[in-house]
């Protein structure tokens, strides 16, 4: 969707002012926000297409002016909702209204995480099919206005690029945030000029790459 | 810096903005919620913040860079399989499934940006700094990466090239700093003290031995 979350190319947001010595976490409820997230997200009841897509779902404003912790509180509680775990007098009032989703097991313990979290998601898959563009090829980027989650960036459509790198197959974002499968396509690295995409004063030897699924791309 | 002055959700100080403090509540609120529904055991939560806070941080990157520095077979094999290198130092798991090691040289300089999102790769950069997430980095690092960089205080020849790497699949990118001169014969682990963590997103460079002795 072309949502706050598109921010490539973006004028007027101001300086990125690094903190020097920056802490992990800037507040208790930080800590508590991101820990939330991961262990419901152990549930297995939602992708991780489907978190992203509940986070860039949020208005424009108010993501662009959100903090990052705020923004994942925020789409933890829509996939909760959305999901059946909490009704929203629940989460008003920090207190049971309803009885629990029952999820035939036990909560993640403290001794489990560790391995949950070196297993970590894999999102290759093998595909029969052969990729259809070897290194070296010149790609054009579709062109597209979707409703839906994709990872094609706005300021890439259009644009005309070279494959350099072939990853496999990924599961497909655009089919997997809206739970319509994982459709599994090649996954491929695509380097585009940055003059091709911000005009003749870009410097000549400066690139963008991005990850880019087949049905992005058409031959040049 | 004058970070109270932020308007976009910074919290370095206490008693900060209202806004934040309900949020605070609101989180206070959520956790109380998923413990009573028996949801989330807060030991695991204690667990996973343990983690992240103190155990998986750049130090983890720092010890990739310096080994590759060190080792030239090791170097290939991390431009080969980076995600197999990095997992023979022990370095595996999530968000750091698919990696991709991009080595910076005299004539290209690498720099790694999530446009849509927060991509890291977490095993060996831990969580990503407040401002990789925000609006600022995000919109400006592919459309002015040298700009940004002059805010970082590294300024490049014109004659280096950009790359940037916008992780918009799962792939994650560790950028290899050049190893600064007059390092030779140093250990990994004194070559680790060099590589800082934006030198391995590609804000910044690695340390010279002048800096780190200063």
């Amino acid at each position: 969707m072309n949502g706050g979350q598109d921010l490539g190319g973006v004028h007027g947001l101001g300086p990125i002012d690094p903190e020097a010595d920056e802490p992990v976490f800037h507040a208790e409820w930080e800590k508590r926000a991101f820990a939330l997230t991961l262990a419901m997200g152990f549930y297995g009841q939602w992708n991780i297409d489907q978190g992203r897509h509940a986070r860039e779902s949020m208005h424009p404003a108010k993501y662009m002016t959100s903090s990052y912790y705020q923004i994942w509180t925020e789409g933890l509680i829509k996939l909760m909702l959305d999901t059946g775990f909490v009704v929203p007098g629940e989460v008003h009032l920090g207190r049971q209204e309803v009885t629990p989703r029952d999820l035939h097991r036990d909560p993640v313990g403290a001794e489990e995480v560790a391995a949950i979290l070196m297993k970590g998601g894999a999102s290759s898959r093998d595909l029969d099919t052969d990729p259809k563009f070897p290194a070296g090829t010149r790609v054009r980027a579709i062109r597209m206005n979707p409703e839906g989650h994709t990872r094609l960036p706005r300021y890439l459509r259009g644009c005309e690029g070279e494959i350099v790198a072939h990853h496999n197959a990924h599961v497909f974002p655009d089919s997997n945030a809206h739970g319509k499968g994982e459709n599994p396509q090649h996954l491929y690295t695509v380097m585009f000029a940055a003059r091709e995409l911000w005009g003749e004063k870009a410097p000549a030897n400066d690139f963008v790459h991005a990850d880019l699924w087949e049905s992005y791309l058409v031959p040049a | 810096m004058a970070h109270d002055t932020h308007d976009h959700g910074h919290h370095h100080h206490d008693g900060g903005h209202s806004e934040l403090s309900e949020t605070a509540l609101r989180v206070k609120a959520l956790e109380s919620l998923l413990v009573e529904k028996g949801y989330v055991d807060p030991a695991a939560l204690d667990e996973l913040i343990d983690t992240y806070e103190n155990r998986v941080g750049p130090r983890n990157g720092a010890q990739v860079v310096a080994h590759a520095w060190s080792n030239a077979a090791y170097m290939e094999k991390l431009r080969a399989d980076a995600t197999g290198a990095i997992a023979d130092l022990g370095f595996i798991g999530r968000q750091g499934e698919h990696m991709v090691a991009v080595e910076n040289t005299d004539d290209v300089h690498n720099m790694v940006v999530c446009t849509l999102c927060s991509c890291y790769p977490w095993p060996v950069l831990g969580l990503p700094p407040v401002w990789y997430k925000a609006p600022p980095y995000r919109s400006r690092a592919v459309s002015d990466p040298r700009g940004v960089l002059a805010e970082f205080g590294v300024r490049l020849p014109d004659a280096v090239g950009v790359k940037v790497w916008d992780s918009t699949a799962e792939v994650r990118y560790l950028v290899i700093p050049q190893r600064p001169s007059g390092t030779e014969g140093w250990s990994e682990e004194k070559l680790a003290g060099l590589v800082t963590r934006d030198s391995m997103i590609g804000t910044g460079l690695a340390l010279t031995p002048e800096q780190v002795a200063s």
